[in-house]
């Protein structure tokens, strides 16, 4: 039995439909990431799951019971949000206790709990400060052990980690996943930061205009995109125009190129599509010196002329057009090692493979949205 | 049938709320409620006076111009809170007499009263308690600083030498204006009477609300003449006040205060027991502290810095002429002069 | 048995309205419960009486249908037509004076090196604290027939449009001024930068900067300086002479008179001004939001000798106006008989000598003030915490905080006279609360209403959002977190809308002079009672009375936040 599970969700806002017919399952303990660009209805999800915005139609079981229409206060999740949502006029201990007094504990067994919460997230001196006392991190381990004080079966987590700075983002990206793996609660969280979604998701939903575009872990999601959109929406992906030639091939400019199966019929006009880390430069340098027969030999690979090279630290990515691309260019992402061992510059001209377990065609003739 | 249980919850709830809010203010079961438009400041003075004699009622005043008294009154009908209408002029008590407000009475003691302070039926709805008679205050220092002769008659007025010197309260609300335009209709007939007042007009600085408040005024000098009532004038010069009294040559309107009970009041026993008091002779000794005329024979004295042949000046005055043309005088007058800035009528 | 086995077909598609309101919890009955009751009483305490007044004005004085005849007498008739006429003159003139002169104190405030611009901006609040009939009767003592300076008048009097004008500057003139200041405060100061930059001169700067940026604020300011002095009564009742206006017309029509029909009729025909008001500072106030950027740079004047004596000069004069005004009615309640004995005396403070209800009308007033605070500022914060915080009953909600709005738009003369209607039928149930305390605090509230709910509103406003979501998913009832958390958070502005309804009520006249009973009598309202029988000297000293006690107010309430901040309030600061 899922844990969660969501069946035909439908949410309208008057005319707009924020989700249409969303279903999905979460399972016991698992880290679900709901990822999509702003106004994906990804947090209206949320939202529904915590009952704090009812769907308009559909059915949410949590443990196997409906919880459709029961109001917030009925259901059983503890929820962080961006804004950490700390009570400012309450010290950090009455904020973790906030939902621990309410439940007829001792006054005792209170303090002890929220000592050993304070503990777990590593602020166990904070207690007795204000929120506005605590840096932004701080705030949201406040916010973070006052949702799991009455120990909830399910966390939510809405944006937290977009309101921090980008080192302690990472840091407590971890904290998070780790505290999670720790105590077995499932958890959903929403964010549009793929990097974060690909970090910390045990599964990742994609969602683009209302619906899910994919379910996935995020290896799945990353090297085996559903949609030209999750393509393009985790991570970089080259796009050019092609036509499909067969179930396994594409045609891209005047060559064949074998390619994942596509599924689209003979002739269906689409988008070719390739990361720049996948993309392999053939030359001098790139494997045993003085076989020009072998390079010739190599399965799709073109001649492509580098037209700019721009250093991003530990790679170098190059603009590649010429040969098949037919005014497409072609972004390859070469690591140092290559570029130096190949001499690669702009204006050389070399041979470029783009492998076949890459290669993908997708349906659509624009372009889709630039993550 | 949603929408029904949740206007009860709502209405409830609200009901709660307001019956809460309301306890603390529901007037007591022994308040007498008077409507009177005598002076405020003799109001204290005939309330101690009475509750010192019957400690078992309260009196609650509710004063306003003999004017709006009036209108008041017509306007509640029968619906009114007023146990007794108390001092209000006598011209007013009968139109409320055909309004069929009143409630007949004759108080204990009311046949030693003067005859004519008293309504002709039996048992009277009215009985009148004193008289308030029309004069001139006249401001003797403004007047000397200003150049300005003493006026001895109404005639007097119209000169032009007294423009914008004059105040005069509006008839509409003030039982003392009413009773001067009345008394200038009944001594001069209309025609005549319009065209004095016409020239009056022009002088005029304001017309007042109250018709004591001329004569205040011409205490202080704000407009050196006002057209009020000889108590007023008297009691300000009895303070200091550089007043004169006059008493125009003509003859001077007036009026009766007058009271009366009112049908169906809630406590009528009380009203009873104050109109019983109103007339005796110790109640009128009070009356006549301030107003020399008084209803009961005999008690009157002089009272000080009134004009000396005040009551001789008291004109014929046909109060139920009065009463009847009310509405007629006022509907006219206001259209003459209500508003100072309008183009004038001829 | 897993989820999917479940038989849903039975439960279709989208919940009908029943089974939604079948499947509410405790606490959205309690919170549907609450907003209905507020809609329930601003629809019992403003809508309703607003439909009687309508309903009144196509009726003969007997209750019958006569469609527009009323209308037709009344526009037929040249005196009432006329006071259409002066009102819009006093009006309009009184708007343009005002908000000259408020635009250059707030702007030697805002934008100039002067020094004591503090000092100033509290003098300017002087006026507040005063009912409106105050400064009509110092001007009487100013510059009337008597007055110690009535040599500037040229020989005009007092006794009309004039007094009416400068009656009305003073009392609207904080009202003005405060608007003005925050329009010249949120500019943003790369503005002038540019404009010096690009070679204008001052005057051009002023032009194309200066008043473009402030112009918004300009045009609400000219906005409530219409409406107040349209709608204000106490000024012209007192000093008008026979000058009519609209405000004095109803209440000569149904006080006077007590011809009820005719005074609707008045009373629609000045909600239509007050409407329109309405309306443009409501579209004004939206183009607002939109002009200020998050991003602006604040501007600090730089010291220029002559403008900043001028403008000093300028505040000095303002504030000796409004100083003069208030000081002299203190002159006056305490001169023994003016102008022949000039000897200072309390006498006139003895005010049981010269009316019945004399003192028990100041009490009154306070008993009508605190409920007001206290019941008001109650029934306010649960509206805006309501409208801003609640979850569901989107529609309800919405049309809550309209009706909130409304207020603003009804004149208070015309809100009490629909009280009238209303409250006086004896077939309303509602009947029991008339001339009581309850239904003048009730009237008050409702006539304050807009201005407080914006407030409290803006305050939740900033509070985050999601505190009832979190709440919520802690199974704490949201009614304990308003009470723990909004509530605090909140005290401030709490406290200064409490402080405002005290003052309000304490200074009202326009709403509770159709009202109040014998028991009830308030202070304002003697001082109104006492001017029109000539003891001017007594509603001088009652008029002290209201100040003095909206002072001690003001006083008390700094001095009660400023320990209870110290105290309570150590989360306000950032000690990290």
């Amino acid at each position: 039995m899922p844990f969660l599970e969501i069946v035909e969700i439908t949410k309208k806002f008057g005319e707009f439909t924020a989700l249409d017919k969303v279903s999905l399952q979460v399972h016991e303990g698992e880290l679900v990431c709901f990822l999509g660009p702003s106004g994906c209805g990804k947090t209206t999800l949320l939202r529904a799951i915590a009952g704090l915005d009812i769907q308009t139609s559909g059915h949410i079981f949590q443990r196997g019971k409906e919880i459709s229409n029961l109001p917030p206060t009925e259901r059983d999740f503890g929820i962080v949000f961006q804004s950490y949502a700390l009570f400012p006029n309450l010290t950090v201990e009455k904020n973790v206790g906030y939902g621990l007094v309410s439940n007829k504990m001792g006054r005792k067994a209170v303090g002890e709990r929220v000592a050993e919460l304070l503990d777990m997230v590593g602020l166990p001196d904070s207690g007795s400060k204000y929120p506005a006392a605590l840096s932004g991190g701080q705030q949201q381990r406040v916010a973070l052990a006052r949702a799991l004080a009455t120990s909830p079966g399910m966390l939510l987590l809405d944006e937290p980690l977009s309101a921090l700075d980008a080192k302690v983002r990472v840091r407590l990206r971890h904290e998070i996943k780790e505290l999670q793996r720790q105590l077995g609660v499932t958890t959903v969280m929403v964010t549009h930061d793929q990097e974060e979604a690909l970090s910390m998701a045990d599964r990742i939903v994609v969602m683009n205009d209302g619906v899910i575009e994919q379910v996935g872990t995020p290896t799945e999601i990353y090297r085996e995109p559903d949609s030209l959109f999750v393509a393009n929406f985790v991570g970089e992906m080259n796009q050019l125009s092609g036509v499909a030639a067969g179930p396994h091939t594409v045609q891209l400019g005047t060559a064949t190129l074998s390619s994942q199966s596509h599924g689209l019929e003979t002739g269906t006009k689409g988008i070719v599509s390739i990361r720049p880390e996948d993309v392999i430069p053939h030359g001098p340098g790139a494997r045993s010196p003085g076989a020009p027969d072998e390079l010739s030999d190599i399965q799709n690979a073109f001649d492509g002329t580098i037209q700019e090279m721009e250093f991003l630290g530990s790679y170098w990515r190059a603009r590649i057009t010429g040969g098949l691309l037919d005014g497409d260019s072609l972004i390859a992402d070469f690591s140092m090692n290559a570029v130096r061992r190949m001499s690669l510059a702009e204006g050389k001209t070399i041979k470029i493979e783009l492998p076949s377990d890459r290669l993908r065609l997708f349906l659509g003739d624009d372009k889709g949205p630039e993550a | 049938m949603t929408t029904q249980y949740l206007g009860k919850i709502g209405s409830s709830v609200l009901g709660v709320v307001l019956a809460g809010m309301c306890l603390g203010n529901v007037a007591k079961a022994g308040d007498l409620i008077v409507y009177t438009a005598v002076e405020p400041e003799e109001l204290t003075g005939f309330a101690k006076a009475f509750e010192a004699t019957n400690p078992d009622i309260k009196i609650k005043w509710v004063r306003d111009s003999t004017g709006i008294m009036t209108a008041k009154l017509l306007a509640e009908g029968k619906n009114t809170r007023a146990d007794i209408i108390w001092g209000l002029a006598a011209t007013s008590l009968l139109l409320l007499k055909d309004a069929g407000i009143l409630e007949p009475y004759a108080p204990k003691g009311v046949e030693k009263l003067d005859k004519l302070f008293v309504d002709g039926d039996s048992p009277p709805s009215w009985v009148g308690q004193r008289a308030w008679i029309a004069s001139i205050c006249v401001n003797t220092v403004e007047a000397k600083a200003k150049n300005l002769p003493i006026p001895k008659s109404w005639a007097d007025l119209t000169k032009p030498v007294y423009k914008g010197h004059i105040v005069m309260p509006n008839p509409a609300s003030s039982g003392t204006g009413f009773l001067d335009v009345s008394s200038w209709l009944q001594m001069w007939g209309e025609e005549k009477a319009w065209k004095f007042m016409d020239d009056l007009h022009k002088n005029i600085g304001v017309y007042t609300h109250s018709g004591s408040k001329p004569c205040k005024m011409a205490g202080k000098g704000e407009f050196p003449i006002g057209v009020s009532f000889a108590y007023k004038g008297a009691q300000l010069k009895a303070k200091g006040a550089p007043v004169l009294t006059v008493a125009p040559t003509e003859g001077v309107g007036w009026d009766l205060e007058s009271f009366a009970l009112v049908k169906g009041a809630k406590n009528a026993a009380a009203a009873k027991k104050f109109a019983d008091w109103s007339v005796t002779r110790e109640t009128n000794v009070i009356y006549n502290q301030a107003y020399a005329v008084v209803a009961y024979p005999g008690v009157a004295k002089p009272v000080k810095f009134f004009p000396a042949d005040l009551s001789k000046k008291m004109i014929k005055n046909d109060f139920l002429w009065a009463a009847k043309n009310r509405k007629r005088i006022l509907a006219e007058w206001k259209k003459r002069y209500d508003s100072k800035s309008l183009p004038k009528k001829k | 048995m897993t989820a999917l086995d479940q038989p849903r077909s039975l439960i279709p598609g989208p919940l009908s309205t029943l089974q939604r309101i079948r499947n509410l919890g405790t606490e959205s009955w309690i919170m549907l419960a609450g907003i209905v009751s507020l809609c329930a009483a601003l629809l019992a305490l403003l809508v309703m009486p607003l439909y009687s007044l309508l309903s009144k004005a196509v009726e003969d004085d007997k209750g019958a249908f006569v469609g527009l005849a009323n209308f037709q007498e009344y526009f037929s008739s040249a005196g009432l037509v006329q006071s259409i006429g002066n009102s819009l003159t006093i009006a309009g003139l009184t708007m343009v004076i005002a908000c000259v002169l408020a635009f250059i104190f707030a702007y030697g405030i805002t934008r100039s090196c002067m020094p004591f611009k503090r000092t100033f901006r509290a003098l300017a609040t002087i006026p507040i604290l005063a009912p409106s009939l105050l400064p009509a009767i110092s001007l009487i003592y100013l510059l009337g027939n008597q007055g110690m300076i009535k040599g500037l008048l040229f020989g005009e009097t007092i006794y009309g449009p004039i007094g009416i004008m400068i009656g009305m500057i003073f009392y609207i003139f904080p009202h003005v001024l405060m608007i003005m200041v925050t329009a010249l405060s949120t500019t943003d100061a790369r503005l002038y930068e540019a404009a010096e930059v690009l070679g204008a001169g001052p005057v051009r700067i002023f032009f194309t900067v200066t008043i473009p940026g402030a112009i918004y604020g300009i045009v609400s300011a000219a906005v409530i300086a219409f409406t107040l002095t349209i709608t204000d009564f106490g000024v012209p009742k007192v000093i008008g002479g026979q000058y009519n206006v609209l405000a004095t017309d109803i209440y000569k029509q149904v006080i006077g008179q007590q011809n009820f029909s005719m005074g609707a009729v008045v009373g629609l025909v000045l909600l239509l001004p007050a409407m329109f008001s309405f309306v443009i500072d409501r579209h004004v106030k939206k183009k607002q939001v939109a002009l200020l950027s998050a991003r602006a740079v604040p501007y600090h004047p730089k010291p220029h000798k002559v403008r900043d004596r001028a403008l000093l000069a300028f505040c000095v004069l303002m504030s000796l106006f409004l100083i003069g005004i208030l000081g002299t009615a203190a002159f006056a309640s305490l001169v023994t008989f003016w102008p022949y004995d000039l000897s200072l005396t309390l006498a006139h403070y003895d005010f049981d000598a010269v009316d019945p209800n004399g003192w028990s009308s100041f009490y009154n007033s306070l008993k009508m003030a605190s409920f007001t605070a206290v019941v008001g500022v109650v029934v306010i914060f649960l509206g805006a915490y309501f409208v801003e915080k609640g979850r569901g009953f989107g529609r309800l909600r919405s049309g809550f905080h309209m009706l909130a709005m409304l207020p603003m738009a009804v004149p208070g003369l015309v809100l009490g006279l629909a009280y009238i209607f209303f409250f006086s039928r004896p077939e309303n149930p509602l009947s029991v609360m008339y001339s009581t305390m309850t239904i003048l605090v009730l009237c008050t509230i409702v006539h304050f209403y807009t201005v407080s709910h914006l407030t409290m509103l803006t305050a939740l406003k900033q509070i985050d959002k999601e505190f009832e979501s979190v709440s919520a998913s802690l199974k704490v009832p949201f009614y304990k977190t308003m009470l723990r958390v909004h509530v605090p958070i909140c005290l401030p502005t709490i406290s200064e809308v409490m402080m405002y309804l005290f003052v309000n009520a304490m200074t009202t006249v326009s709403a509770v002079v159709f009202i109040y009973s014998p028991d009830t009598k308030l202070a304002a309202i003697s001082v109104l009672n006492m001017d029109d029988v000539g003891d001017t000297a007594e509603a001088s000293a009652m008029a002290m009375i209201i100040v003095l006690t909206s002072v001690t107010a003001k006083l008390l309430h700094g001095l009660i936040m400023k320990s209870f901040t110290a105290r309570h309030s150590a989360w306000r600061q950032r000690t990290g």
